[in-house]
């Protein structure tokens, strides 16, 4: 049995004994599971990702870059994914995918910059926060101190989620990673202030570099990852994990969405490129005997705008269609469809789910975390994990 | 007086003379400069060395002819309407777009390094501040020609008086734009300038009420912009000239009468020397030092230079627990090592992407609270893009000591 199994199953017990309302959520010590976030950078196309197909309003608002209905994978008598998610549809055939619809948050900020800073710090529309809503969750309930790191981003410099706490990394280059990290200085210590800061950073990033060696006894995955950018973003992701390197989030990134003109090429390439990557994370971490203690969830700043643009592609809009995947994952579709004859103002969709949801989905019932103080408020939890 | 106390005060005054007036050596110039300039260039090290503190200090406040900018390159001096940015085609549209926020960048990184004296240093970090306090960002405002000239507002006030800018920044188009006063009028006012004015570029919160901002939302209606020349327009038709009542003062208030209102309060210049202590003293600001230079800033009518003289000639300012106690921004790391290693710098744009590297997108600060700063700038990506870039200048220069330097992780701060 691995140290981390052993501690899982301590952990078990004792959370049992301590707060028996949490027991049934967290089959193990906080962090001892894995979140797999997956940011679809620019705003992904909820609708012609999981496409209405039986619903006319959908023809009617984008003839020209819906999706046909001969072309649909179809998932239910009336939503099918995009062609170029084939990858996925063992994915949904074995219950382990969770298809969230019509997630959102209210007086939506069509911004990219803003509304990620809000899906990011998880915050109110009219609310600035500095810190991530992992990097809150990390300050007050930190991971093991042996591991790798809390958090490595992977395919972005930009800390997101994990922005202002905890020992994250960047690592988009293992190599280039390893090499600065020699730049970095170990030791030392100062009585606080910024150079307690700068050195606790330096030693993190010493600590993610010695533990995350992907050259050495790295495990040699026979999944075959996909060619392009988010393939080898995965297959990043997965030496991390093959090394044994103990994480608790990683944060992959695919970039492009912002899907203003042209958007039919481009977004079936983002889609295949997603549901390729997606499945070879599966595959991989099945291998590592991982796939059952990992949560993978997508976000977004925003879905974008039903109606079609003049340019053959769509506006920012608001509310938007998430995937969760996992083996323990209980699969299906959670939300309601978002009704396209009921359009607001700007003619975008209305949100039916608080994507802070999604968020205390992962702290209460994938961590067994309270999650009030690092979300800001009372969001009730979804069935994706049970 | 009696004798003996009429013989210590003079004994007190030949001790003290001297020592102030005294040459105030290499390390108290370095720190004074590093901290109010960009950097400090080794010429203004030795020159400043051989001055008293008060001496350097008022050299520092010195005047500064015109507003210390290189003149706009096209891009920066055409205003491209919306229509016209509608009428391009996509790729026209991203690469005019492309083009004009490269230009913008590199005219102010250009302005950065231009800065000849230390009072010309002082003038743009002080720019930078206030670039930092009264926050546009392209990402919304979209023109360059308009962050353009928000930028050289900012600089033409950067040591001027804190109340003729504010008066000045809400007339601004860039920031009629970005916080949105463009779109309120009379029966339907936006609040955004009128909470923002309060939050960040007075008040601070806990001093006013949402009533108070409601009322002089409705205040602000009526400014508003041209958009197809970009320029500030008043419009009576749109303003609601009802009564108000705005913290207590009542009657039929415009926007300036409200800003008028927000410079009277005390908490106003308290806000301003503490975000100004945080900029060049240390992150905890005295509260009684606070108290005191606010009233001298509040008491001179927010003259931005009596401010600045107090804070760099308070004890605090000197003290040796504060000494290397900030931690160097983008700006201050990557101009300001060129200027205090005199290593010739790479041209504008590849320096603006380098800032943007290590967090500090010019002209995008990430939301109207600006960049937080402090031990925000470090984190393990961006403080690995500082060794990266400092690996990169060291395949260039092979000075003795000079990678322990670089390296060190106290080379952060300042």
């Amino acid at each position: 049995m691995k140290r981390r199994d052993f501690l899982a199953c301590l952990g078990g017990g004792g959370l049992l004994a301590l707060a028996p309302g949490l027991a049934a959520a967290a089959g193990a010590a906080p962090y001892q599971r894995l979140l797999v976030l997956v940011e679809l950078k620019g705003g992904n196309d909820g609708l012609n990702t999981v496409v209405p197909y039986a619903d006319p309003e959908y023809y009617a608002l984008r003839p020209r870059i819906g999706i046909k209905r001969e072309d649909v994978l179809p998932i239910s008598e009336r939503l099918g994914f995009h062609p170029a998610l084939q990858a996925l549809m063992p994915v949904w055939q074995a219950g382990e995918l969770a298809v969230v619809q019509g997630v959102g948050y209210p007086n939506p900020n069509l911004s990219h910059f803003r509304s990620i800073e809000i899906w990011d710090t998880a915050s109110g529309s009219d609310q600035y926060l500095q810190q991530g809503w992992l990097a809150r969750s990390f300050l007050r309930r930190p991971p093991p101190a042996a591991y790798a790191a809390d958090a490595v981003v992977v395919g972005s410099q930009d800390m997101g989620p994990l922005a202002g706490g905890g020992r994250v990394v960047a690592l988009t280059n293992p190599e280039q990673f390893a090499r600065l990290a020699t730049l970095a200085q170990g030791g030392g210590t100062a009585r606080g202030g910024p150079l307690a800061h700068i050195l606790q950073v330096e030693a993190d990033i010493r600590q993610a570099a010695a533990k995350i060696n992907t050259r050495g006894q790295s495990f040699r995955f026979a999944t075959e990852f996909p060619q392009g950018g988010f393939g080898a973003t995965v297959r990043t992701a997965c030496q991390v994990l093959g090394s044994g390197a103990d994480v608790a989030v990683l944060r992959l990134t695919l970039s492009g969405f912002d899907t203003h003109q042209n958007q039919p090429g481009a977004h079936a390439n983002l889609l295949r490129q997603l549901a390729e990557g997606l499945a070879a994370l599966r595959s991989a971490l099945v291998e590592l005997q991982a796939w059952d203690r990992t949560l993978v969830l997508t976000y977004a700043e925003f879905g974008r705008r039903p109606k079609e643009n003049q340019s053959n592609g769509t506006d920012h809009g608001t509310a938007n269609v998430h995937f969760a995947l996992g083996g323990a994952v209980r699969g299906g579709f959670y939300g309601e469809t978002p009704n396209l004859a009921r359009l607001d103002g700007n003619g975008n969709l209305a949100f039916g789910i608080d994507y802070r949801s999604l968020y205390a989905t992962a702290l209460e019932r994938w961590w067994g975390l309270e999650s009030r103080e690092a979300l800001g408020g009372r969001f009730p939890s979804l069935g994706f994990v049970v | 007086m009696n004798l003996s106390l009429r013989i210590i005060a003079l004994v007190c005054a030949a001790c003290a003379l001297p020592a102030l007036a005294a040459p105030m050596g290499s390390d108290d110039a370095r720190h004074l400069l590093g901290r109010a300039g960009i950097g400090a260039r080794p010429a203004d090290v030795a020159r400043f060395a051989a001055l008293s503190r008060d001496a350097a200090v008022e050299q520092l406040l010195a005047d500064t002819a015109g507003e210390g900018a290189a003149p706009l390159s096209p891009e920066l001096v055409e205003y491209t309407p919306p229509s016209r940015l509608r009428a391009m085609s996509d790729d026209e549209r991203r690469e005019h777009q492309k083009r004009s926020a490269i230009a913008l960048r590199a005219w102010w990184v250009g302005n950065m390094l231009a800065a000849a004296t230390p009072a010309e240093q002082l003038r743009e970090h002080m720019t930078l501040f206030w670039h930092n306090h009264f926050v546009s960002s392209m990402e919304k405002v979209k023109s360059a020609k308009l962050m353009a000239d928000q930028n050289r507002l900012l600089r033409r006030h950067a040591l001027g008086r804190f109340g003729e800018l504010l008066h000045a920044v809400g007339r601004d188009p860039a920031m009629v734009v970005y916080l949105d006063s463009a779109t309120s009028r009379k029966g339907s006012p936006n609040e955004n300038f009128a909470r923002e004015v309060m939050e960040l570029f007075t008040l601070g919160e806990g001093n006013y009420g949402e009533q108070d901002v409601k009322e002089a939302a409705r205040a602000f209606t009526g400014w508003s912009i041209e958009p197809e020349i970009g320029e500030f327009r008043w419009r009576p038709f749109i303003h609601d000239g009802g009564a108000k009542t705005v913290l207590g003062v009542g009657g039929n208030l415009d926007g300036d009468a409200v800003l008028d209102i927000l410079l009277a309060q005390p908490q106003t210049a308290e806000l301003l020397v503490r975000k100004l202590w945080r900029e060049f003293v240390s992150p905890t600001p005295d509260e009684r030092e606070v108290r005191r230079i606010a009233a001298l800033y509040r008491d001179s009518g927010y003259d931005t230079r009596v401010a600045l003289r107090a804070l760099f000639s308070s004890r605090p300012f000197w003290a040796d627990g504060n000494r290397l106690a900030l931690v160097k921004s983008p700006v201050d790391w990557v101009l300001g090592t060129l200027n205090s290693l005199d290593i010739e710098a790479p041209d504008a744009p590849a320096l603006a992407f380098a800032l943007r590297q290590l967090g500090q997108d010019l002209f995008a600060p990430p939301n109207v609270k600006g960049w937080p700063g402090g031990e925000a700038w470090i984190n393990s990506s961006t403080l690995l893009a500082r060794k990266q870039m400092a690996e990169r200048m060291l395949r260039r220069e092979s000075r003795a000591g000079l990678r322990e330097a670089l390296l060190d992780p106290a080379y952060q701060l300042k």
